[in-house]
């Protein structure tokens, strides 16, 4: 009897705490720090480096937003989630938003309830072979073993593409990219199979990575981005807009040093009303007038992140491909600020 | 006849020889332990042969290493070639193997917090320390806490105001009413104290008298220090209550007995990942949203209940192995029950459980490092967040071999300390 009235109590406060939760912009505020889901390491993207500094493409976008939000792109806590707990932590409100290179899919929109608030990289799936192996084509694999990361999408991916193609495979599940690599160094499958910008990043890091060859299949639409929770849209389009914000800096020639200069005024009204000389925008979001001219004073626009994280001169030399502007062929674009 | 008698009987010993040489000394053992037949002989230079091509592979691997360098292609540089270790990375990031993300001025504290640790246990661990030591064990448990988290001292002293309120009413009690009132009434008041005045009492007085140390917030645990932190509390706090859960188990009260069979089997029936998923995951969605528990608080109560459940398993093992005489041979002192367990039974049946209890405690230990699996940075965490490096990328013997170097240290003390104990403890009954 005791119990049951304990935990009826708990219950109405737990329901009465959700129904009453504050927004997530008033709960960043106070707390003063932007709870940040990251991944728990992955080369380019999101690791701690050896003064325990989180750095990565994707870490960029959290301080984007701590900085566009509380003027402080050190306001971060990084919380690492795997690719198990990653929906749950964000569910649970246990972090504000995720950005750790997460494939928008239907059901993770839909029926996962999360919003997804823009795509900051177009990755698709492929597959790394060693040369000895002889293949030059995606479609001579039938029954290969693939070693393949589980709880991701790639590893759906590949059962709808052999499927779809006729062939058969025999799958070695692994968990972490690290340890793909290990097993596929050591002979334990065939081919190895994730996101080409994993596939780069694993290549960069063999010993004689001539040895090994990306076929140049991309079997999937992998458009990662940051996203937060359904039901808080002012936040959503914070995020959202900080990352257009960062786009679209590119697009305008906005770069971490000249943004002081330009937000003084231009003759594009475009930038000015991006940097807050005319107009309130910012105001709008529930921010201040300069919020843009901090995320893109933390490491630049997008195209300074990607330079800086995981371009041609990192080790992980990605080219910028489907990554580029969209006034450069690619697919990174912008709506417009107005 | 002075001739000389022949004698042909000795009269006198010849001095003991040394036996052949092939039969003592190093060359004896050799022949009897590794050549005594055709068959172990064969064996041996197989054995040899293993054992000649390991090292001769490890150990160029390992010395030849390179221990300056700041990523790993420039090690690659250094060796031209030469299959080598990389010892670099753990020269580089060793700090952050051993205290994850905690900050570096204030890495005196959880050392404090280990020397406090190893001073406390002195007077338990061997007999013939100064008694006096027994304050610092009794201090420890509160101490220690409060120089990893920092804050406020009044965290810790309302902690342990607890415990006093505690004994307090369960001596009030117990001379007002009945004994068995205070055991019921006396942990009530505590817990209630705990859950509801501790803190305000601790914010009271703090805004009264502010004393306290920099606090450092949970997520920044890591590496060693983590796994430390949460197998030592795991195995302070699983043994006591292993030890509450055996004599639960073999209680003749009904409801005390279900309860410790139904939670013991519980436990040991689901694996411990489970457990730790239901702390990283599922206790985030019951708890109000914005509640904010401490997941190294969460994951550390799980790991206490999965031990304490093997270890009152253990425990039940060595009350098992007792004969029954000793069961009435205290009865017949007309000894309580607390009395019998005390003096008699438990003494008794902790030592038979030895090596039992302490296989649970480097099993707990080393257990700790599936909370990487939920994300904790714990070593193996700390790996995978090196690895992603892009200077570090693709090293990996050297630093999973470090870990494991590590582990075996401590774990091996652990088993070297049980059989000491065992030895001591000895009494002859074989």
């Amino acid at each position: 009897m005791k119990k049951s009235v304990f935990l009826g109590a708990l219950t109405i406060a737990g329901l009465a705490a959700t129904a009453s939760v504050a927004s997530t912009l008033d709960d960043v505020k106070a707390r003063g720090k932007l709870n940040c889901g990251v991944s728990t390491g992955l080369v380019g993207f999101a690791a701690p480096d050896a003064n325990g500094r989180w750095n990565g493409f994707d870490v960029a976008v959290c301080r984007a937003v701590a900085a566009a939000v509380l003027g402080d792109s050190d306001a971060v806590n990084f919380v690492p989630t795997t690719g198990k707990t990653r929906f749950t932590a964000l569910a649970s409100g246990e972090v504000d938003m995720l950005a750790r290179n997460t494939t928008w899919t239907f059901t993770r929109d839909v029926d996962l309830k999360f919003e997804f608030v823009g795509v900051n990289y177009y990755d698709g799936q492929g597959f790394m072979v060693p040369k000895s192996l002889g293949v030059s084509s995606a479609k001579e694999l039938d029954g290969a073993t693939v070693c393949i990361q589980t709880g991701t999408t790639t590893e759906l991916n590949l059962a709808d593409y052999f499927r779809s193609n006729n062939m058969s495979y025999e799958p070695v599940p692994i968990e972490t990219n690290a340890e793909a690599q290990q097993q596929f160094l050591a002979g334990a499958c065939d081919t190895l199979t994730t996101d080409a910008s994993g596939l780069a990043a694993t290549r960069a890091a063999f010993e004689n990575p001539d040895d090994f060859v990306v076929l140049p299949e991309i079997i999937s639409k992998e458009p990662l981005g940051p996203l937060v929770r359904h039901g808080d849209n002012q936040w959503g389009d914070i995020v959202r807009w900080v990352l257009n914000g960062l786009i679209s800096a590119e697009e305008l020639g906005i770069t971490s040093a000249n943004v002081d200069e330009l937000a003084k005024g231009t003759n594009n009204p475009e930038i000015n009303r991006m940097l807050g000389t005319e107009g309130n925008l910012g105001e709008m979001l529930g921010l201040d007038k300069e919020w843009l001219i901090r995320a893109i004073k933390v490491s630049g626009n997008y195209g300074e992140i990607f330079e800086a994280n995981i371009g041609e001169k990192t080790p992980l030399g990605l080219s910028r491909g489907l990554n580029a502007q969209w006034t450069e062929g690619g697919l990174i674009y912008s709506p417009p600020f107005r | 006849m002075s001739d000389k008698v022949t004698a042909y009987v000795r009269t006198e010993m010849l001095e003991e020889k040394a036996p052949p040489s092939l039969n003592t000394g190093p060359l004896g053992w050799i022949k009897e332990n590794l050549f005594p037949n055709w068959f172990s002989s064969i064996l041996t230079l197989v054995s040899l042969w293993i054992i000649y091509k390991m090292l001769a592979a490890f150990i160029p691997w390992a010395f030849g290493g390179v221990w300056n360098a700041s990523s790993l292609n420039e090690c690659r540089e250094i060796l031209q070639g030469v299959d080598a270790a990389c010892w670099a990375v753990i020269h580089e990031r060793f700090w952050q193997l051993m205290y994850g993300f905690y900050p570096d001025h204030l890495y005196w504290r959880p050392n404090l917090a280990l020397i406090l640790l190893i001073v406390a246990l002195i007077p338990v661990l061997f007999d013939g320390a100064p008694r006096k030591l027994l304050w610092i064990s009794v201090a420890t448990p509160f101490v220690g806490p409060w120089l990893l988290w920092g804050g406020t001292i009044w965290t810790p002293v309302a902690a342990a105001l607890g415990f006093v309120v505690g004994i307090a009413v369960y001596r009030l009690v117990a001379s007002a009413l009945s004994n068995l009132a205070g055991l019921v009434l006396g942990p009530l008041a505590a817990v209630i104290w705990w859950i509801l005045l501790a803190g305000r009492f601790s914010d009271l007085v703090s805004s009264i008298l502010p004393l306290g140390i920099e606090p450092v917030e949970s997520r920044k645990f890591g590496g060693f220090m983590l796994a430390i932190t949460l197998g030592i509390t795991g195995i302070a706090a699983s043994f006591p209550l292993g030890i509450i859960l055996a004599l639960g188990r073999q209680s003749n009260l009904i409801i005390v007995k279900t309860l410790s069979v139904g939670f013991i089997e519980f436990i040991r029936g689901v694996p411990l990942i489970t457990l730790l998923f239901v702390a990283q995951v599922m206790l985030a969605y019951f708890l109000p949203k914005g509640t904010d528990f401490d997941i190294i608080l969460r994951v550390m109560i799980m790991i206490t209940l999965f031990a304490a459940a093997y270890m009152a398993e253990v425990i039940r093992g060595g009350l098992a192995a007792l004969p029954k005489g000793q069961y009435e041979a205290a009865d017949a002192l007309g000894l309580n029950y607390w009395q019998a367990q005390r003096l008699i039974i438990m003494p008794q049946a902790l030592k038979i459980a030895i090596p039992g209890i302490v296989s649970t405690f480097i099993g707990l230990f080393k257990d700790t490092t599936l909370v990487s699996i939920i994300g904790l940075a714990d070593p193996i965490g700390w790996v995978k967040y090196i690895q992603a490096d892009a200077a570090w990328n693709g090293i990996v013997w050297e630093l999973y071999g470090f870990v494991a170097l590590v582990f075996f240290i401590i774990c091996f003390s652990m088993s070297r300390y049980s059989m000491y104990l065992e030895r001591k403890l000895e009494t002859g009954h074989k």
